[in-house]
């Protein structure tokens, strides 16, 4: 197997997977610590319906968005991996641990 | 209608008891790797709701909505806290664990980092975080009995260790992820029909996240409190400052990505892929109970307030809930100034002739809703179900810790398939015991599980998961002072910072570490350990190659080498 171009493609494909994470953590953040935490007072005075912005962030919607960003991840990266040809096809329960498991 | 109630709970808790006994009997284990990881075959919703029933404990059934509901927005420690975790747990954690492919937390520790002083360590750490965890589970369901059906708090707790121990032990972690999937279902439905019904009454909106944001119910609630002499509702940081909000909610979030028996839940599942989605169902199951509670907690103390305040003291005792809940004790009503009427304000000022215990919250949603006594059955069974599934997984946490990495990875690697299976079943036995007895008699520093176990995961599992994945270049003498140092330095400030509760003494010893409370302090650890564990492995020698290849190795799904199988 050729070692070098196996392990460009896979490099390649870790990096994507970083800046996706990165992306998504970025949002994680700001949605939770940064809507519903550090900018709470100015966000106080805007309303999301019948609530406060930085209220509804810190007591429902970062939690609906925190959902929506690992389902992202989890559409995101079957799609990668089908790209970088590394999904996984499961034959057998029973390969052993040393094989390709560990 | 006592006597109805009872004899309804009785039922359902007998149903759902011998529910749970038949699915251990069915999936009952004969070797090690059903045992500890179900046999990595479970389907990646039915894993979701195993980590949803796994995660919400008797304290997230029972007593979440009202903690929220005294701390108005700040309670959003505890709703954005034990949810964001998931985040990292799925875009951070899972899928590489997942990969790596073995039974426990420690395994993946011990080996990445080559070490069984490391692996040790990491054992150590899951059983004393699990421990002080599972006692309060055990006491949770001593307490849902004493409550619902009259039986002393002891008897309580031993019905509990008799039913997790049955499917705990035959069926291990199989047995425990089907009885966590039913649990889930009993749980989440105690909890929305009674909040439903609140919220029609309320908002005229059944669903009650709707009825939330599209009603003024909260901004009711609010200027309600505000005239009462209570915190602006939906103001933040009224009873917490903004600093510890944001360390603690901080704190949870990498303390949730940082609990062993959380983890070890993604190695149950088939693949890497059903890692990723698995984590994704697991939180849409958790969101429906972490979104209905805010708002259970506006409705409930909008209604309580309205119920009590201004009215007559007679009147009031009238009304069956309260006579009920007044003689448990969870409600107080006192005619301080002796003029027959009510005064309801902030529970720490002189004139105010109201205490709720924040547990009234949940507990008497149904009957100030005016719901049948079945829905009051269903939340004594939902109560005892978040308990017993919370308690089974950590159980399970534990007892891995001891019989797979202690005593086969360490001490006996030649020890054969049935010896490590009988010794799991041992430990798990032992564990449901040891558990029991600290439920029993719960020692000071249980009541502070929130800040030990999210604190320690935060500070020691989270940060060596993390860099041993990310981190190449991260190797044993970095891992190790840094789990070391974070873990230690975390324990002492929660030692010190609780003082009173765990050893007696008459004040705090210390009262914040630079502003930041008990509960927060694990992100201080989770910090130290990061810069440490960089320091130390920057100035040492670089980890072994296979240990590299096998970093490679776990970041990619499959290797997709020519050697196809």
């Amino acid at each position: 197997m050729s070692d070098k171009q196996l392990s460009e493609r896979q490099r390649e494909y870790w990096k994507k997977n970083i800046r996706l994470i990165v992306t998504l953590l970025v949002i994680w953040a700001s949605v939770s610590l940064v809507a519903g935490i550090i900018l709470a007072e100015p966000l106080s005075n805007i309303y999301f319906f019948e609530l406060p912005l930085s209220f509804w962030f810190a007591h429902q919607g970062s939690i609906v968005v925190f959902i929506f960003l690992i389902f992202t991840y989890a559409i995101r990266m079957d799609r990668l991996d089908k790209k970088y040809g590394v999904e996984e096809v499961i034959l057998t329960e029973k390969k052993d641990s040393k094989g390709d498991e560990s | 209608m006592t006597l109805d109630v009872e004899v309804i709970t009785l039922t359902l808790v007998v149903i759902t008891f011998g529910i749970y006994i038949y699915i251990g009997w069915w999936a009952k284990v004969k070797d090690t790797s059903n045992f500890f990881v179900a046999g990595k075959e479970i389907p990646a919703v039915a894993n979701g709701a195993a980590i949803a029933a796994d995660w919400m404990s008797a304290a997230s059934f029972i007593s979440m909505a009202g903690l929220i509901s005294f701390l108005g927005y700040d309670g959003t420690i505890y709703l954005m806290g034990w949810t964001g975790g998931y985040v990292l747990l799925a875009l951070l954690l899972a899928p590489y664990l997942r990969k790596f492919g073995r039974y426990t937390v420690p395994d993946f520790i011990g080996d990445r980092y080559y070490s069984n002083k490391t692996r040790a360590v990491a054992a150590i750490a899951t059983i004393f975080i699990s421990l002080t965890y599972v006692a309060g589970q055990m006491r949770g369901v001593g307490i849902v009995f004493s409550r619902y059906l009259q039986v002393d708090i002891t008897i309580g707790v031993i019905i509990g260790m008799a039913i997790v121990a049955f499917f705990a032990v035959l069926g291990g972690m199989k047995g425990i992820t089907w009885t966590q999937v039913i649990q889930y279902f009993v749980l989440i439905i105690a909890i929305i029909i009674p909040a439903a019904a609140i919220s029609l009454q309320l908002t005229g909106i059944p669903v009650p996240q709707l009825g939330f944001t599209f009603s003024d119910i909260a901004e009711r609630l609010s200027t309600l409190q505000v005239d009462l002499g209570m915190n602006e509702y939906l103001a933040p940081f009224q009873n917490m400052s903004g600093l510890n909000v944001f360390a603690v909610t901080l704190a949870l979030m990498l303390g949730t990505a940082g609990l062993p028996h959380v983890i070890v839940r993604f190695y149950t599942v088939k693949d890497v892929r059903s890692a990723r989605w698995s984590a994704g169902w697991a939180l849409i199951f958790i969101a429906l109970l972490y979104t209905v509670a805010p708002a259970i907690g506006v409705f409930a103390k909008y209604n309580l307030i309205n119920t009590f305040n201004d009215e007559s003291i007679t009147d009031v005792r009238e009304i069956s809930w309260v006579s009920k809940w007044e003689e448990t004790g969870l409600l107080g009503l006192d005619d301080k100034n002796g003029d027959g009427i009510l005064n309801f304000t902030e529970e720490s000022s002189p004139g105010n002739e109201v205490t709720i215990d924040p547990d009234i919250i949940v507990l008497s949603t149904p009957e100030v809703a005016e719901l049948s006594p079945f829905i009051i059955a269903l939340v004594a069974a939902g109560g005892l179900a978040a308990a017993l599934s919370t308690a089974s997984g950590l159980l399970l946490a534990m007892s891995s810790a001891v019989s797979h990495d202690l005593y086969y990875r360490i001490f006996r690697p030649q020890a054969t398939e049935k010896q490590r299976l009988k010794i799991g079943r041992i430990m798990i036995f032992l564990a449901v015991i040891v558990a029991g007895y600290f439920g029993i008699n719960p020692p000071g520093f249980v009541g502070e599980v929130v800040a030990f176990a999210f604190g320690l995961g935060a500070a020691s599992l989270f940060p060596a998961i993390l860099l041993g994945i990310f981190d190449k270049r991260m190797n044993r003498q970095g891992a190790t002072w840094g789990i070391s140092i974070g873990l230690s330095f975390t324990l002492i400030m929660i030692l010190l910072m609780r003082s009173v509760e765990v050893f007696g003494t008459e004040t705090q010893i210390l009262d914040s570490f630079l502003g930041i409370d008990a509960l927060g302090i694990g992100v201080v650890g989770a910090i130290v350990n990061f810069i440490i564990s960089f320091i130390i492995s920057r100035t040492t020698q670089a980890p072994p190659k296979e240990i590299s290849d096998m970093v490679e190795e776990i970041r990619v799904p499959k290797v997709s080498d020519s050697s196809e199988k």
